[in-house]
């Protein structure tokens, strides 16, 4: 059955333009809070540890998704990892061309099962490659507020 | 049986958030949008513009609808023709609202109201605001007419239409 | 219809304000609540089910994913479905099928919802359901639509204020001795028409409050459930029926959809007297005239009726047809998702004698939890029977 009503004029093919006001505030939860707080209070970095699974979440989560039992044992993992894998960004959010290439990369710190995303610095592209040692660098303790932020970024380590 | 001490949930009261008491994280969408008005919408903006309202007819269902769609949501057809509607009508049912979009509150209501165009079928209704009138006197049924922007003000947009007002 | 499903375990959390917990935790505190209750793990379950409304809320984009590892479905089969408030007895259904159809033999429901997030108030988050071009340029806020619908009930069968602020008495009252509640608390009509009118007829004391909170259910086939629990409680009927989004063209006195939704479960489960058959009902109750709204659609009374067998004590524990045994959205709190399926887990507790101090004096062998929402729109109902 054919369409008895169309446009023809492109001029009246036209859009309603608006915006949706959403503006949230997110708790950083029971077991985010032990996290972020060891962070920006001790500049320490932990995680949680299921001895029923032998698997240490980091961040900590409150449960353990695989045999969902509740997670207290809280272990410190340091601030040296491995990178899993990296990627330069060279567009913002909306597709523009960043002044310079963003350095993003998933990094597997010791003594975790988990990989954490976060971004690169003080190193070059030719600098980085899978497997190589990274260290966290944290904001100094009087500017850390308790946000994933609190770290600046990894940077390439030569500690084993 | 649930009591209270197995229940898991920990509240938070609006001061512990304000003393700094647990860590939060902000952010705000960019959620703009470009809706397309689409062929019916588009004709009934039109028509605004025009200081005229206007409806869509299925003949088979035998319903004249308003606002405008182009196919028959009962039937599933392609609606058969446009039809003019008057920019009178009747108050369906109407609220007096003392607490405005931000939660703001109002010393005089704004008054919604679904008010059936006359011209379209019966219980056709389109949601808008009554205006000039006091509103203890807003009633079911009452008879109402569209107050119109003046035509260089129009844009094409349901607030061309600036209120309804009762009429005799 | 299919192979026999019965509701095993229930759990909750407590219905807050503002939770600490995220989303996924407090999923997982439900969740958990729910294996616990019938002694099973989450070995045991094959697959999972998520209810959760609007992304904005939450502030996740793609919630029913980012939940999914809190609601148990790290490595299973996982579906998330949502249809507005009456999503709380739409995951229920959602269960029911993965089993009836025999593909699994467990399924674990969970409904969560995070509204605290939205600021400045979650209220503002419901701006959304309204038409963007024909709507919005109005600026209209939530309580408009319910004051529309309210008024127009009212003086549609001579309603007064005061039948319909006995409902909110009542169920807050209920809610006193549930311990998940929220805003429990003995009112008088008086101090209900007394309170603070936002958008007449709607006043402060005629709508449930905003909340965080999570339930879950534990369901399983004929085979499993007997192995589980001597008092599996059988689903005997379920239903849903979405109406238009063209909420102006309709007549808002009659909840036509709850009515065609009724209609389906009701045949499900081979009742054709609901009032004398259905023991005790949970209809949905987000502002006090909606449960009286609702009794009439699911054909509990007759049009117009349900606020004189209100009126007449009809509706209370100890009476014939016990309605928010539990409290309700209006006293134990209104997470939107979450609220429906609290309903369902209510009478999942009344029909096997676990209600505490909330036990209705009747006996109980069929129950019934409905829930709604959207633009004044989708009615879900699930019979449930012992």
């Amino acid at each position: 059955m054919a369409f008895k009503t169309r446009i023809t004029k492109p001029a009246e093919a036209k859009a309603w333009y608006g915006e949706l006001p959403v503006e949230s505030l997110y708790t950083m939860g029971i077991a985010g809070e032990k996290f972020f707080r060891t962070l920006k209070d001790k500049g320490k970095i932990i995680g949680a540890h299921c001895e029923k699974c032998d698997y240490v979440y980091v961040p900590p989560k409150m449960y353990c998704e695989r045999c969902f039992e509740k997670l207290d044992k809280m272990v410190n993992i340091g601030l040296t990892g491995t990178l899993t894998s990296f990627t330069f960004v060279y567009v913002d959010v909306d597709g523009n061309p960043l002044p310079k290439p963003e350095f993003v990369g998933l990094i597997n710190l010791d003594g975790a099962c988990t990989n954490l995303m976060h971004r690169l610095g003080e190193c070059e592209m030719a600098d980085l490659c899978i497997d190589m040692r990274v260290e966290a660098v944290l904001k100094p303790a009087k500017q850390r507020t308790g946000s994933i932020n609190d770290i600046k970024y990894f940077k390439p380590s030569k500690k084993k | 049986m649930l009591t209270s001490k197995d229940l898991m949930g920990t509240g938070l009261s609006s001061q512990d958030f304000k003393q700094k008491k647990v860590l939060v994280e902000k952010w705000k969408a960019n959620a703009k949008y470009g809706w397309d008005q689409g062929i019916a919408i588009g004709r009934y903006l039109r028509e605004l513009k025009n200081g005229k309202i206007i409806g869509v007819k299925c003949h088979k269902c035998n319903r004249t609808m308003v606002p405008p769609r182009i196919f028959c949501e009962w039937c599933f057809k392609p609606i058969d023709e446009w039809v003019y509607l008057k920019d009178t009508g009747i108050v369906n049912t109407f609220s007096l609202c003392y607490v405005a979009w931000n939660m703001e509150r109002l010393k005089e209501p704004l008054i919604p109201a679904v008010i059936e165009i006359d011209g379209a079928s019966p219980g056709m209704g389109i949601m808008h605001l009554i205006s000039e009138v006091d509103p203890k006197k807003v009633a079911r049924g009452m008879k109402v007419k569209a107050v119109w922007k003046p035509e260089n003000e129009r844009t094409g947009a349901i607030t061309d239409i600036k209120h309804w007002k009762p009429v005799k | 219809m299919g192979k026999r499903v019965a509701v095993v375990g229930a759990g909750m959390t407590k219905f807050v304000r503002r939770a600490q917990e995220t989303g996924k935790e407090l999923s997982w505190e439900a969740a958990k609540a729910a294996l616990d209750s019938c002694g099973m793990t989450l070995d045991q379950i094959d697959c999972v089910v998520l209810g959760t409304a609007p992304d904005t809320f939450d502030g996740v984009h793609m919630k029913g994913e980012y939940l999914s590892d809190g609601a148990g479905a790290w490595g299973k089969p996982y579906m998330r479905s949502y249809v507005g408030g009456g999503t709380g007895v739409f995951a229920p259904i959602h269960g029911w099928y993965h089993l009836a159809s025999g593909h699994f033999d467990t399924c674990l429901v969970v409904c969560e919802e995070k509204m605290s997030s939205y600021q400045p108030h979650p209220q503002g988050a419901f701006l959304t359901i309204f038409d963007h071009t024909t709507e919005r340029p109005l600026y209209p806020n939530l309580l408009w639509i319910f004051a529309l619908e309210m008024n127009r009930y009212m003086t549609t069968y001579g309603i007064k204020k005061e039948d319909i602020a006995r409902v909110a008495v009542k169920n807050k009252k209920n809610a006193l001795d549930h311990p998940a509640a929220q805003i429990p608390e003995q009112y008088t009509i008086e101090d209900i028409l007394n309170s603070e009118v936002l958008a007449w007829p709607v006043q402060r004391l005629d709508v449930s409050p905003v909340s965080d909170g999570a339930v879950a259910l534990v369901m399983a086939n004929e085979n499993v459930a007997r192995r589980v629990t001597n008092k599996p409680v059988w689903v005997e009927g379920v239903g849903w029926a979405l109406d238009t989004a063209y909420w102006t063209n309709r007549d808002l006195c009659y909840p036509r959809y709850v009515e065609v939704a009724a209609r389906m479960a009701y045949k499900m489960a081979g009742i054709t007297d609901p009032a004398h058959e259905i023991h005790v009902a949970e209809p949905y109750d987000p502002f006090d005239y909606k449960e009286l709204h609702h009794m009439e659609g699911l054909m509990l009374c007759g049009r117009g009726e349900a606020p004189i067998i209100t009126a007449e004590g009809k509706t209370q524990r100890d009476g014939e047809l016990p309605i928010c045994p539990s409290g309700g959205l209006l006293g134990v709190g209104n997470p939107i998702a979450a609220a429906g399926l609290m309903k369902v887990a209510e009478i999942f507790w009344q029909l096997r004698c676990e209600a505490g101090k909330r036990q209705i004096a009747r006996k109980a062998k069929r129950g019934l939890a409905q829930a709604w929402g959207d633009l004044m729109q989708v009615g879900t109902v699930i019979v449930l029977g012992v």
